[in-house]
């Protein structure tokens, strides 16, 4: 059996797996990473990236048909637009393909040693891989787990057939002309729109009493606006009992049964850490609940094995694994590191977006703060009438006795752009004033931040 | 691989137990012939304890503070060679109720299979002991922000701080809303990482230390709560001329020979005590309050009350009554000094019959002395002082020294202990009385 022996061992090469070898690489750490799939993970294979290249694309159809509609007022007309769902999957994969060669590149940069095939655990050191051409291996001072998450399957509806996942949707051949989202958090709205402008009649399934439970109904409120007139036909307090016959069976909160006609359902009901078959029981790390635990150095129970990303617990984003992986890195150099981030920022790529870094209003008063909140509608935002989404707004929670800034978030048309500006505001540890007293350029929307402070100090300019 | 139990050595005195007030080792450290392991402390003194083999610590059976038996197992260390008994069966766990035995001066080594043999059952290993643990000061520095709250700081301050090791909650802000900036983190660096001290002003300081009271100063806190409980405290303050006495030790002193020691005043002081306890034997005695039994001594042992780095501590002059004003100076001088270097032996630090309490030159107007248990008196002297004195006609400067005394009331009567105080006082202030003999 071949083998190779190295400081650093990275298992996995999603976000935080190969961030966490390029640092190590640029460190000059002896470095080796094992991928069973493609580079870059789900973040840049079946989630992230795919999905935002087709919601790209159902966001210019919808315009367009929009255009071909009645008068839209701006004066342009087209002729009936068709979609090629078909091309648009291969536009897709062609970006997918240039971020797989272009994270390779980085690696190779590095100098950090790519090993294709499944990784295996035979002790907390060493790793069989599989390979192409045989049994590798690998023995290493340092691992690290980079595993990820997977899609959580539906004892009632398993994955198959007209049942899909995620990763399934972001590549069919034709638009499902009647597509049923189980699951009505982020990842299922934000397909579930793209099909919807796509052409698809969709209805979501949520089984709480408001989709995007996560987030507070008022920012919730304007996504379920825009659902609405897109047809999307929304059942909260639903529970999916199983399919047959391309007819899914739902039941109500009353207990009343509903019986939707589905040519695909889209199963988005939440991801589970990728925790097996790699042999981590031979490790016998410590969990908490069904992640691998952590300290703040993201070292799990046993010495010299860390875990960084999904497989470590929530929230699970690519950003906050990136984060985890470079600074595992450094702690592996021999940097005294720990993690410290204020705010881990999250989006939700729906129409209008959400944004939101740190707490909301409700749970700055749960931490016992009394908080100043300040909010600005994009409705007095002239950017944001000039490109006709109006819809949303920026909101500011502050503690009230410092005007220290605890939480920002936003809801509206590319809002997500603004997810630095609010990061930074809190790593910075920014008042209201430091906001309030930054210029913001007009006209866009970004002025709503400057204005949302503003109005928290009490003398909003522009409402 | 075989064992030796070392046991808590019987360190004389009749005592039956020891107070275990410093390890030298730790499990898993190697030891060597020698070596000294651990410290422990009876009523009086500090014994040291010596690894009598070469080995690996494996066990220590008392944290730093515990009061242990004496033949109570100490420590056990692996061993090279003989013995072979299964760890877990030897802990001699009777050996806590056993009455002391014929104290051999040092630790009592019994390799193990003895030590199984000799105990009286053999019983299944107690729990093990926690391994010692130093008690850390709990936030030595003051905290600057609230409890649980994450200190404010941009992320390259904090990059920084991780950097050189500094926790952020120690710094002080100066920064809106209690941000630390790089300039104060800077100045804390600057300061040796040091907390800082009122520089932005005063700040509230809110830290507390904990210290275990243990050693010397629990022994010192035992005594005096003893003492201050059980007796009844009569303190009498009278002044003192000691011109003529600060005239004659001058004129001893420049007269002395080259192997007399330097005369102070405590010298003159113990003589005159003695004078005037052979007419009050009354006040040169102990009382023991459990038995309600009085105890004259006839001896007249002084115990000098010492400032030493550890503490208070009380050596003896021992038959005062038979030493001449030169050897009480040369033993007053062996004695605080060795109490000071911590080489008096036991002996010398117990037994006294009336103890007196000096401090020199800080000595101040009045002092309220707590009495050495079991004794009955105490006698404290102040600061001498040049005071303008009436002498009839007109004023003179002359040397006045305060004593305070404290007598156990129980014992001693207010007209007893004024009459004592005033006797010395009249042998001090014409002190040629003190050299008169019947």
């Amino acid at each position: 059996m071949k083998e190779i022996v190295c400081k650093l061992l990275v298992i996995g090469a999603g976000p935080g797996g190969y961030v966490c070898a390029i640092r190590a690489g640029q460190l000059g750490v002896d470095t080796v990473i094992v991928e069973s799939t493609k580079a870059g993970g789900t973040c840049l294979n079946i989630g992230c990236i795919p999905s935002k290249a087709l919601i790209h694309a159902a966001e210019e159809f919808d315009k367009v048909r929009h255009m071909a509609g009645a008068t839209n007022g701006l004066g342009i007309s087209v002729e009936a637009p068709r979609l090629d769902l078909a091309q648009t999957v291969r536009w897709k994969d062609g970006i997918v393909g240039r971020l797989n060669a272009g994270v390779l590149g980085l690696l190779r940069k590095a100098k950090v040693k790519i090993v294709h095939g499944r990784a295996h655990f035979r002790d907390g050191k060493t790793v069989e891989v599989e390979t192409e051409t045989g049994t590798q291996l690998i023995r290493a001072e340092t691992v690290v787990i980079a595993t990820g998450s997977e899609p959580v399957e539906l004892p009632a509806l398993p994955f198959g057939g007209p049942v899909i996942s995620s990763t399934e949707a972001l590549s069919l051949p034709t638009v499902p002309k009647m597509l049923v989202v189980v699951g009505g958090g982020y990842i299922g709205l934000e397909l579930g729109t793209a099909f919807a402008k796509m052409g698809s009649e969709v209805t979501v399934v949520e089984a709480t009493q408001q989709i995007l439970p996560q987030y507070d109904a008022e920012l919730v409120k304007p996504v379920t606006k825009r659902l609405t007139e897109l047809g999307v036909r929304i059942l909260t307090g639903a529970k999916a009992k199983g399919l047959s016959n391309e007819v899914l069976v739902v039941e109500m909160a009353s207990g009343e049964e509903k019986r939707l006609a589905a040519d695909k359902v889209l199963v988005t009901v939440g991801r589970k850490p990728r925790t097996e078959g790699w042999g981590l029981e031979e490790l016998d790390l410590d969990r908490s609940g069904r992640f691998i635990r952590i300290d703040e150095r993201c070292r799990t129970s046993m010495r010299g094995v860390y875990a960084i990303g999904d497989v470590t617990g929530e929230p699970m984003l690519a950003h906050r694994a990136m984060a985890q992986g470079e600074m595992v890195a450094e702690i592996v150099a021999g940097r005294k590191r720990v993690w410290d981030k204020r705010a881990i920022p999250a989006v939700c790529f729906t129409d209008p977006e959400i944004v939101t870094a740190g707490l909301s209003p409700d749970e700055a008063r749960a931490q016992g703060y009394e908080v100043r909140v300040g909010l600005f509608p994009f409705s007095a935002n002239g950017r944001a009438m000039t490109t006709q989404q109006e819809d949303g707004f920026v909101r500011a929670v502050a503690r009230a006795d410092t005007n220290l800034v605890v939480g920002l978030q936003a809801v509206g048309a590319g809002v997500s752009e603004l997810s630095s500006a609010f990061s930074l505001a809190l790593e910075m540890g920014a008042r209201l004033e430091d906001i309030a007293g930054t210029i913001h350029a007009h006209p866009t929307r970004s002025e709503g931040l400057q204005e949302a402070a503003l109005k928290a100090l009490g003398h909003a300019l522009h409402i | 691989m075989g064992e030796f139990v070392i046991k808590m050595p019987d360190v004389g005195e009749g005592v039956a137990e020891a107070e275990l007030v410093e390890w030298h080792v730790k499990p898993g450290d190697p030891v060597r012939e020698d070596m000294v392991l651990a410290a422990v402390m009876t009523d009086k003194a500090t014994v040291e304890i010596p690894s009598p083999v070469d080995g690996t610590v494996l066990w220590l059976g008392a944290e730093v503070g515990d009061t242990v038996a004496v033949k109570a197992p100490l420590l056990r260390i692996a061993i090279e060679g003989e013995g072979h008994a299964p760890a877990d069966t030897a802990m001699d766990t009777a050996a806590k109720a056993e009455t002391p035995a014929a104290p051999p001066e040092t630790a009592e080594i019994i390799p193990l299979e003895r030590a199984t043999a000799a105990s009286p059952r053999v019983e299944p290993a107690a729990p093990p002991p926690a391994a010692p643990r130093r008690e850390s000061p709990a936030a030595a520095h003051p905290a600057r922000h609230e409890p649980g709250e994450r200190p404010l700081a941009s992320p390259a301050v904090r990059l920084r701080a991780q950097e050189a090791g500094v926790d952020l909650r120690q710094v002080a802000a100066t920064g809106p809303a209690g941000r630390i900036t790089h300039d104060d983190l800077d100045q804390f660096l600057a300061r040796g990482a040091q907390p800082a001290t009122a520089v932005p002003g005063l700040a509230r300081k809110t830290a507390t230390e904990e210290i275990k009271v243990t050693g010397m100063r629990r022994r010192i806190a035992e005594k005096m709560r003893l003492a201050a409980s059980r007796i009844p405290h009569i303190t009498y303050v009278e002044e003192v001329d000691v011109t003529d006495l600060e005239d004659l030790r001058a004129t001893m002193n420049a007269g002395r020979k080259p192997d007399q020691p330097k005369l102070t005043l405590l010298p003159f002081l113990m003589r005159a005590l003695v004078k005037t306890l052979g007419e009050q034997p009354g006040v040169n005695a102990t009382f023991d309050d459990d038995a309600g039994i009085i105890t004259r001594h006839g001896a007249v042992h002084i115990g000098i009350a010492t400032q030493t780095p550890s503490g208070l501590t009380v050596p003896v002059v021992r038959h005062a009554e038979a030493r001449s004003i030169w050897d009480s100076a040369a033993e007053l001088t062996r004695l605080a000094d060795a109490a000071r270097n911590g080489t008096a032996a036991r002996e010398e630090l117990s037994g006294s019959t009336i103890t007196i309490t000096s401090l020199g030159a800080i000595g101040g107007i009045v002092t309220t002395p707590i009495i050495n248990h079991p004794e009955v008196a105490i006698v404290g002297v102040n600061k001498i002082m040049t005071r303008p004195v009436w002498d009839g006609t007109q004023f003179v400067p002359r040397k006045i020294m305060n004593l305070s005394s404290s007598f156990d009331h129980r014992i001693v009567d207010g007209w007893d202990a004024a009459v004592f105080v005033q006797r010395i006082k009249a042998l001090l202030e014409t002190p040629a009385l003190i050299f008169i003999e019947g």
